[in-house]
């Protein structure tokens, strides 16, 4: 066995710092969600992409609920909260007095899919110039971790203890697939956060949303698939072979629709 | 291990860990290993670096709970002599 080297204090040896503790425009990273949790990862990505880019001055996120609303007080950016499922009307209406501005909404599977669906189907199709951003895990974590619209069959949930019956709960929502059609929408795509690949893949998603909008092509949506293993009731060490084997079999990553010309 | 090179290091605020274990088979040159006898105040196993870091931030990409700084060496070390002169 190799040894251990000490890794308290920063190396005495000429380096260059790659990567803080603290990614940029997130003030405070130290949170309260369970191990093995992939939103923070999904959000640490779409708001360096944010800066990468250059557009954090004009930045605007509107936060649905979820356990990831609890970023909503340290991103150093401007987030306004929206009501369960709002979050595309308030950013919809941000954009219209702000034209400037660069705005995303965050929500999560149960806010946007179950509680939201509209808001986002009429956004989408309005071709409203923002950046929808929706962290996929199959379950309401938040409130305890029951069934949502996109929990795929077979999935074990609080309320589905045998697994996702099409008979009874019926059939999971694709919704990438499903606003992809729609005329007002430019780019969609889906990226996971289980593995460091799957998260470069995802960052280039993200970038190629925001220069959509920043460019007033029309709407754009990334959906992010992330790990629960709380909600899952497996190991957190397991979350991302799960995510890969179940819910990624159903949910295909990649790149949807992308109307840029020459993409 | 011989001739293989560290191109660079971390720091592991091990406080913050949850022990989740992500980013064990993040780690390519797999370099990371967790502790199975120390813990941190919140209880929790935590991982530890061995020589041989190739500075990719892989780990502190998937890592939810941003425990790792990650340096770049400006010059490149052979394994067997990062050791203590870190």
């Amino acid at each position: 066995m190799s040894e251990i080297l000490e890794t308290a204090t920063p190396p005495k040896r000429k380096a260059k710092l790659v990567d803080d503790f603290e990614p940029s425009l997130i003030l405070e990273g130290k949170h309260q969600l369970c191990a093995g949790c992939g939103e923070p990862a999904a959000l640490r990505s779409t708001v360096e992409i944010i800066d990468e880019l250059g557009l954090a001055d004009r930045a605007i996120g509107v936060f649905g609920i979820g356990c990831y609303t609890s970023f909503s007080p340290v991103l150093d950016l401007e987030v306004l909260q929206a009501l369960h499922g709002r979050a595309p009307s308030l950013a919809t209406g941000l954009k219209r007095v702000q034209p400037d501005s660069i705005v995303f909404t965050i929500q999560g599977d149960g806010d946007m899919v179950n509680e939201g669906l509209q808001e986002v189907i009429h956004t989408a199709a309005r071709g409203e110039p923002v950046t929808c951003v929706m962290l996929n895990n199959g379950v309401f974590g938040e409130t305890g971790g029951h069934m949502t619209s996109t929990t795929v069959l077979g999935q074990r949930t609080k309320n589905t203890l045998e697994g996702r019956d099409p008979k009874q709960h019926g059939f999971p929502i694709r919704m990438a697939e499903m606003l992809a059609p729609l005329d007002g929408v430019a780019y969609v795509a889906r990226g996971a956060t289980n593995n460091a690949g799957n998260i470069f893949q995802l960052r280039k998603m993200l970038q190629s949303a925001f220069e959509v909008q920043r460019d007033g092509l029309g709407f754009s949506f990334v959906e992010i698939l992330t790990m629960c293993p709380t909600g899952w009731f497996i190991q957190t060490g397991e979350a991302p072979d799960y995510l890969a084997d179940k819910m990624a079999s159903y949910h295909q990553p990649g790149i949807i629709k992308d109307a840029r010309e020459g993409a | 291990m011989s001739g293989a090179l560290s191109r660079g290091t971390l720091v592991i605020d091990v406080e913050r860990c949850k022990g989740c274990e992500l980013c064990i088979p993040a780690c390519k040159p797999r370099v990371l290993t967790m502790t199975t006898d120390k813990r941190n105040e919140m209880g929790y196993f935590y991982p530890e670096l061995e020589p041989g870091c190739t500075a990719c931030h892989a780990c502190a990409l998937i890592c939810p709970d941003f425990v790792f700084q990650v340096w770049r060496y400006d010059e490149a070390v052979a394994v067997e002599e990062e050791g203590s002169e870190r």
